[in-house]
């Protein structure tokens, strides 16, 4: 997962638009491609947890493009995106998937990635001086807020496990 | 919505349908993913590049992606992606590898391939380990890695492949570590376009049979020295760094091997009458 902040160079509206569809869409894409690694896995509890989380973010893409409707909006290359690590701030991490992982682990990684997206917007609402770019920060931070929220929830379904979380019969290390 | 410029493709475009079965954690995926990247940023169409992999984890690669590719035998990639780039030269011809398959049984093309300066990039996926075999040390493992199939570890000096590939004529080189996804773009963009042989070793941990390797996130760090084009100078800097330096390390001047096709390329006639018993 990425840093947060990455607010410099982000004074429009359309600008802002832009890397907020952007950071859900590639959430999405990446929760469905984790699903898909643990469906190989089988993992199933993790895989339709990763699968329900791309959905909640594809409908919140979804809901940011419908917003885009008459805006003048840059393309932004992919390398340009003013995040502050190699990936929008809501995207999982490839590197830290465990084929044993649990969905309390899975959430907590979610959740970073919910404070991390509602860093990023509340970083530009604090330095902006544009109201309008203000007003959008804002309002995304909020939604992200409210997701923090939704997998706090979520989180108090698995509670921490007691003694050794993980079990494999046949690790594979076993090879000597 | 109003949309200033539309790229041509995107990382999407290279991908095929097919999931992976790496290992969750990989750096493989990371590799996968800047690939995908770098492809999307050259701007040139899936069709027009061909993925060459030999054997291993890594080599799994060219199947993942919606380019031609060729899943090569043990060690020879980096042949079958010379024959291809002197056959077609208008393709962009990228050989991915890992260091079991790169440095060990394909240690010897891979010195000639460097020597040759054909125009076409090679990535190794370094993960310092025999992973789809279940965890034995490769050319490049550490000499005191302690492991069930190496108790106390091999003792043997590892491969320095970037050292290898300046001293047998690579035209560019450079490391990057698997997890820095932007760095890992732009240096693959660079690679491809720099003429000649282009060699870049990705750190890319495996974190099922080398767990330790996680670490590298951390560990990893951008050189703070620009390229240069002095082979000496190069070699200097990568044998004394903390071997987790990343970046471009040399931008070489040699002239790439010239390749000459007679007539049209897909004519395949005289070919065919060059081998007519």
């Amino acid at each position: 997962m990425t840093g947060a902040q990455g607010d410099a160079g982000i004074d429009t509206v359309g600008k802002l638009l832009a890397h907020a569809y952007q950071m859900e869409l590639e959430a999405q894409e990446r929760y469905a491609y984790l699903a898909d690694q643990m469906d190989l896995h089988n993992n199933a509890a993790l895989a339709g947890l990763f699968r329900e989380l791309s959905r909640i973010e594809g409908l919140h893409a979804a809901d940011i493009r419908e917003q885009m409707q008459g805006m003048e909006v840059p393309e932004i290359g992919q390398l340009d995106y003013q995040w502050s690590g190699s990936e929008g701030p809501e995207t999982l991490d490839f590197g830290d998937m465990d084929y044993l992982m649990t969905s309390r682990e899975a959430l907590l990684l979610a959740l970073k990635a919910e404070e991390n997206a509602f860093e990023f917007f509340n970083t530009l609402l604090q330095s902006t001086d544009d109201e309008d770019v203000k007003r959008f920060a804002s309002e995304f931070a909020e939604e992200e807020q409210e997701h923090v929220e939704l997998v706090l929830k979520e989180l108090a379904k698995y509670p921490e496990p007691e003694g050794p979380p993980r079990d494999d019969l046949d690790p594979p290390m076993g090879q000597d | 919505m109003n949309v200033m410029q539309t790229p041509a493709f995107k990382a999407g475009d290279f991908k095929s349908d097919l999931t992976p079965v790496w290992c969750p954690g990989c750096g493989d995926f990371h590799v996968l993913l800047s690939l995908t990247k770098a492809l999307a940023e050259l701007g040139t169409a899936p069709e027009n590049v061909a993925v060459i992999s030999g054997i291993g984890c890594s080599s799994r690669i060219p199947a993942y992606t919606n380019c031609y590719g060729f899943h090569g035998v043990h060690g020879r990639s980096l042949p079958l992606g010379a024959g291809l780039k002197v056959a077609r030269p208008d393709l962009t011809v990228l050989v991915m590898s890992g260091d079991g398959d790169g440095f060990s049984i394909g240690g010897n093309h891979f010195l000639h391939a460097c020597r040759r300066n054909i125009d076409m990039t090679y990535v190794v996926m370094d993960n310092r380990v025999y992973g789809m075999t279940k965890g034995q040390p490769s050319p490049t493992t550490e000499p005191d890695w302690d492991s069930a199939l190496s108790p106390g570890g091999t003792g043997l000096s590892p491969f320095h492949p970037l050292v290898i590939a300046l001293a047998s004529g690579a035209n560019f080189v450079a490391r990057e570590f698997s997890g820095d996804i932007k760095g890992t773009t732009r240096t693959i963009v660079e690679a491809i376009r720099h003429p000649g042989f282009s060699f870049v070793e990705i750190l890319s941990p495996c974190v099922t049979f080398r767990p330790d390797e996680r670490a590298w996130k951390s560990q990893t760090h951008v050189a703070s020295v620009e390229a240069t084009d002095d082979p000496a100078r190069a070699a200097r800097r990568i044998m004394t760094d903390d071997g987790f330096n990343t970046g471009v390390l040399y931008r070489g001047k040699r002239r790439p091997y010239e390749i000459h096709v007679a007539g049209d390329a897909a004519d395949t006639s005289a070919l065919e009458q060059a081998f007519a018993i």
